[in-house]
């Protein structure tokens, strides 16, 4: 994505993270600016589901050519579905950061969480 | 100023100027008194080259060499014969005197040669996928069981008593870093006891690792190992000597998971020991926590095809802590030395040297054991390098054998009791293309002769 | 047409085909001596025969010969040209130490040869030991690790038998964020967690942070001196007595050893343990990425966990030479790092050169890698200084870092595009990206073999890279033009692996 973008609909990590929430599920990923950094991303290892996450806390991990970075889990909770397309193509982190760039659903255990991330215009006004 | 240095009085003075200095020892200001040398190193002066050459061809003389003697010494390094073509490639400046190849835009000479050598390191093995060269084979083998440890977290490695003592000692001192606990796995009738293996796996091992062919010379079961390995989720690693597996079937297709080795028989010298290289291969799962370099096929901005150190974010300089290893400088060149020598060899050629083996051992082994006082140690099938027994009376009886023979120029071999206590009258032999029959039978004789004194000696010993 | 309007070079223009590509079944270079055994059949049970050959190439001698010559070709070399690779000091290899090496009495002699009829070799490793530990002012030497970061293993697993042995089970090793990245991936590799300690305004440990951090939980301290920065740490001694005085120990990684021989030494500066990198300071040829080696020196108390064996000298009861001999007799010995004894052919052309250059020779390696340095980086101040400053400090020692940030921000091209551009220049470019701590870094390392006449060209390619760049930064943008290849998918080649030719 050759544009910087952060949607508005987003709950943001300071550490460059974003979900997005439907009930009690919710989507996670990697903000612009956080493909933007790493480069073109190669390789996308996604944990199991089935495995926990703690907000706050790493959960996966992002290589590009030169580096790797550790994913945040923004929210607590139980993974329920991985974004398989990612192993064939894991450019969809950089092309779609927000779309077919989205890494794990969660089912989360402590929905109130939500609360301390950031919205859009405080988490961008931090870049 | 030296041979290597190009700084005269005209260049000092504009130097210094440039910099703002007023002389050399300015620059060594940030230096703190409490941590300067008083003095000089206490080193003797430099000399001319030529002397330098006579110091160190004095030294070369006070050696005796495979060129000085007969040798049947093995057991983990071979005297091969080492073609022409591998001296020449290896002295070029192009492929002697470059770093590893970061900008690969001029490295794909390097490059190419490390993509080569990785597919003759695949073919021999069996396995998908290889790296582009470790240190040599114990520390290999120490590599594989690391790579084993990060795959599945096990606490445990199992280890045949058949995998080379060094090997294994420093299997033993890697694993206290990244605590994994060694068990070693007897051998029963100079192979590995599939029995004992049985009863000591569990799913708290992480790998079991064998030697084909093992320290004894004996062709290993690879494939029922393997199979017991798997059977309790634990990787199965396989130690090889490389130029055997033009005869020997390749320890993928028998069920390892790793294969790593010694690859000093590939075109490398002895030099006492190193510079050789270690090769790593693996099924393509592990291609992602595969310690050291590894070359990938690319195209660059205009279509060509070229090369590329790839899956970088594995390694030191990226991963840094979380590196699947530490491994920076390899041996690129001495790997380079070996994927010229298997071209050398050619797909036909590595069969008929391993037959060329394989028929000369069987010849030397039915001769030694022929001789009075000698026996095998095991009549398991070999390839290379076999088992004696000497019937004089003991360790200290095998080693004035040795001395004998050393006399006429003979290097009899390995004796087991420096690695084995339960083997003191052990002779280890290894076999080369460079062992003619002549050799063989001169040998036999030396050491029928060695044999017959060295009783005779102990004979008297009891009757006084 | 020019290279730059997209004409290629007569290399680009050639395919790159691997030798499984080229040959033909049936062709051959080794010719088989004949057996002159008789021959015996099924010596291998059929479970256990190979089945199917290692499909490996089939050529002549000339085609080899040929194709590995025209790879080479594609190669750029320090023979050739200037390679100022920060941290790795490529200093010029003497063909002296090529010619020793390959002397049969070295080049064949079998590593298990009995010590006996090896004391050329034996009297060698024990008088580089020697030479080593003086150079390092540190008594004890173990020549067996192959490589620095080997040697840094070594280390914190002495480090480690060290505490044990004191009934200590300390989990932590400190390294300062400017380290290289083996010196952390050792740490975890030996069963260690790293702790970064922070570097201060001028480029050295913060000493209030090390000793915030450094308890009797901290087995070690991992450091180089100078530093990967080139500069070199004046609170060394303030260090040394932090760590030593919570009783962990301190590790030098000698990779900058070029700055300081004859200046000073780890010892004296309070390493407890110091390795040497031979393929650096001691004209070890790179060889594409190896062989190296790593000995290491240690202080007294380290000395009764070396790796075995040993080389040990005594001096025989009836007054003849010195013998030389392995000894394995070392109870607290961590045990062993590879095989055998060490990579030896790389310890004969070390030797070679020690005794090349004798005391006064490697005080002015030092001497001219420092001059050479500095001279580098005035020359370059003068030219670039405002886009591409030195990170820190005024001086450096033998290499320093430049930051590409301002010339990036003024002209749109970063260090990486000033690298490739260099290559058309027909030089190496210095190391980029590293250290860590500095953006855009440009790690420049010139060692002490190089005249002054190249120093003042590799100025003048730069300044006129930057000329050009505040002209039109597409041109480097899209460098190089002029190398067998141009620039190469790395994103594909991770994402997709391709590490062997398919057949």
């Amino acid at each position: 994505m050759a544009e910087a973008s952060y949607p508005e609909k987003l709950h943001y990590h300071a550490e460059h993270d974003w979900a997005l929430l439907d009930g009690d599920v919710a989507t996670f990923g990697i903000t612009w600016f956080a493909q933007d950094a790493l480069g073109e991303v190669v390789f996308f290892d996604p944990p199991e589901v089935g495995s926990t996450v703690t907000a706050n806390e790493f959960y996966a991990e992002v290589e590009s050519v030169k580096a790797v970075s550790d994913v945040i889990a923004p929210l607590s909770g139980e993974i329920v579905e991985v974004n398989t397309a990612l192993a064939d193509a894991p450019e969809a982190i950089n092309e779609e950061p927000y779309d077919g760039g989205w890494m794990v659903k969660v089912k989360l255990s402590d929905p109130a969480e939500v609360d301390s991330l950031l919205d859009r215009e405080t988490y961008v006004s931090g870049l | 100023m030296s041979g290597y240095t190009a700084v005269t009085e005209h260049d000092l003075e504009p130097m210094l100027a440039a910099i703002g200095v007023d002389s050399i020892e300015q620059l060594f200001d940030g230096i703190p008194a409490g941590v300067r040398l008083s003095g000089e190193i206490d080193l003797p002066p430099g000399e001319p080259e030529q002397d330098v050459y006579a110091e160190l061809h004095r030294l070369a003389q006070r050696n005796v060499c495979t060129e000085d003697e007969t040798t049947f010494l093995g057991a983990g390094m071979y005297d091969h014969y080492v073609p022409a073509i591998v001296d020449m490639l290896m002295s070029r400046s192009e492929f002697l005197t470059p770093y590893t190849p970061y900008q690969p835009e001029v490295s794909q000479g390097g490059l190419q040669v490390m993509f080569e050598y990785q597919t003759a390191i695949s073919e021999l093995t069996g396995l998908p996928v290889s790296n582009a060269s470790l240190y040599e084979g114990p520390s290999a083998v120490g590599a594989a069981a690391y790579l084993a440890k990060l795959s599945n977290k096990r606490p445990r490695v199992l280890v045949s008593r058949g995998v080379h003592p060094d090997s294994r000692e420093t299997l033993r001192t890697l694993a206290v870093g990244y605590g994994t606990t060694v068990q070693e796995i007897a051998l029963d009738d100079a192979v590995t006891d599939l029995n004992a293996l049985s009863d000591a796996l569990s799913d708290d091992v992480s790998a079991v690792i064998l030697q084909q062919p093992n320290f004894l010379g004996a062709i290993e079961d690879v494939a029922a190992l393997s199979a017991a390995a798997h059977e309790h989720g634990a990787l199965a690693i396989c130690a090889a000597d490389p130029l055997t597996l033009g005869v020997i079937e390749a320890p993928g297709r028998q069920g390892a998971d790793v294969c790593v080795g010694e690859g000093q028989t590939l075109g490398n010298r002895l030099d006492f020991g190193g510079p050789s290289f270690g090769f790593f291969a693996a099924t393509e799962q592990h291609l992602r926590s595969m310690p050291g370099r590894i070359a990938g096929e690319t195209i660059d901005a205009d279509g060509r095809r070229g090369f590329v150190l790839t899956l970088q974010t594995r390694e030191q300089h990226i991963r840094r802590e979380k590196a699947t290893s530490n491994i920076c400088t390899s041996q690129a060149l001495n790997a380079l030395a070996g994927v010229v020598y298997l071209s050398w060899l050619g797909r036909e050629g590595i069969v008929e040297i391993g037959e060329l083996m394989l028929q000369r051992t069987h010849y030397a082994r039915e001769t030694l054991a022929a001789i009075e006082g000698v026996s095998k140690l095991h009549d398991r099938p070999v390839v290379r390098e076999f088992a004696l027994r000497l019937d004089v009376g003991g360790p200290d009886g095998v080693s004035r054998v040795v001395e004998r023979c050393a006399a006429a120029q003979i290097n009899a071999g390995f004796a087991l009791a420096r690695a084995y206590d339960e083997y003191g009258d052990g002779l280890l032999v290894a076999i080369t293309e460079q062992r003619s029959r002549q050799d063989i039978d001169r040998f036999a004789s030396v050491l029928a002769e060695a044999v017959a004194a060295e009783r005779a000696r102990a004979a008297a010993g009891a009757a006084a | 047409m020019s290279i730059l309007d997209g004409g290629a070079t007569a290399q680009q223009r050639e395919r790159a085909t691997t030798l499984y590509e080229k040959g033909a079944p049936g062709r051959r270079a080794y010719v088989a001596p004949q057996l002159d055994v008789p021959h015996v059949d099924d010596l291998i049970p059929q479970g256990m025969r190979r089945a199917e050959p290692p499909r490996l190439p089939e050529a002549s001698e000339p085609e080899i010969v040929r194709h590995f010559v025209n790879l080479s070709k594609r190669n750029f070399d320090l023979d050739s040209g200037f390679y100022p690779l920060g941290s790795c000091t490529m200093k010029h290899n003497p063909r002296l130490h090529e010619r020793v090496a390959a002397l049969p009495g070295h080049a064949r002699l079998h590593p298990l040869q009995d010590p006996k009829r090896a004391q050329g070799a034996l009297e060698l490793m024990f008088e580089l030991q020697g030479a080593l530990g003086e150079i390092a002012g540190l008594p004890h030497v173990s020549l067996q690790p192959s490589a620095g970061s080997h040697g840094e293993l070594a280390g914190v697993l002495l480090t480690r038998a060290f505490h044990e042995d004191r009934g200590e089970q300390r989990t932590k090793v400190l390294t300062p964020d400017s380290a290289h990245g083996t010196n952390p991936a050792t740490v975890t590799m030996a069963g260690y967690e790293v702790v970064k300690v922070k570097l201060d305004a001028d480029g050295g440990v913060d000493v209030e942070d090390l000793r915030a951090k450094a308890d009797r939980d901290t087995a070690c301290l991992m450091l180089t001196n100078p530093s990967t920065l080139g500069i070199f740490d004046p609170n060394i001694e303030e260090i040394a007595e932090i760590v030593h005085g919570v009783g962990a120990t301190l590790y030098y990684d000698g990779a900058n050893l070029n700055a300081i021989m004859g200046y000073s030494r780890p010892g004296d500066m309070g390493f407890d343990i110091v390795h040497f990198n031979l393929h650096k300071t001691f004209t070890q040829p790179h060889g594409g990425g190896g062989p190296g080696a790593g000995p290491i020196a240690v202080s007294e108390r380290i000395e009764p966990y070396l790796p075995r064996p040993q080389v040990v000298c005594s001096a025989p009861a009836n007054g003849g030479p010195p013998a030389f001999d392995l000894d394995y007799d070392r109870p607290k010995s961590i045990g062993k790092l590879r095989g055998f004894q060490g990579n030896y052919g790389v310890f004969v052309r070390t030797y070679a050169y020690i005794r090349s250059l004798g005391a006064e020779g490697l005080k002015d390696v030092s001497e001219v890698a420092v001059l050479n340095a500095n001279y580098l980086l005035a020359r370059l101040r003068d030219e670039v200084g405002d886009l591409l400053p030195l990170a820190f400090g005024e001086r450096c020692m033998h290499e320093f870092v430049l930051s590409g940030a301002p010339m990036k921000k003024a002209l749109g091209i970063r260090t990486l595009d000033l690298a490739k551009r260099l290559l058309d220049h027909g030089m190496h470019p210095p190391t980029v990206y590293f250290p860590l701590v500095v953006e855009e870094a440009l790690l420049i390392e010139p060692t002490e073999t190089e005249t002054r006449e190249t120093l003042d060209a590799f100025v003048d390619a730069i300044a006129s890279i930057v000329r050009e760049a505040a002209d039109d930064p597409e041109i480097a943008r899209d460098a190089p033009y002029s190398t067998p290849v141009r620039r190469l998918d790395e994103a594909g080649a991770a994402k997709r692996p391709r590490v062997r030719q398919s057949l």
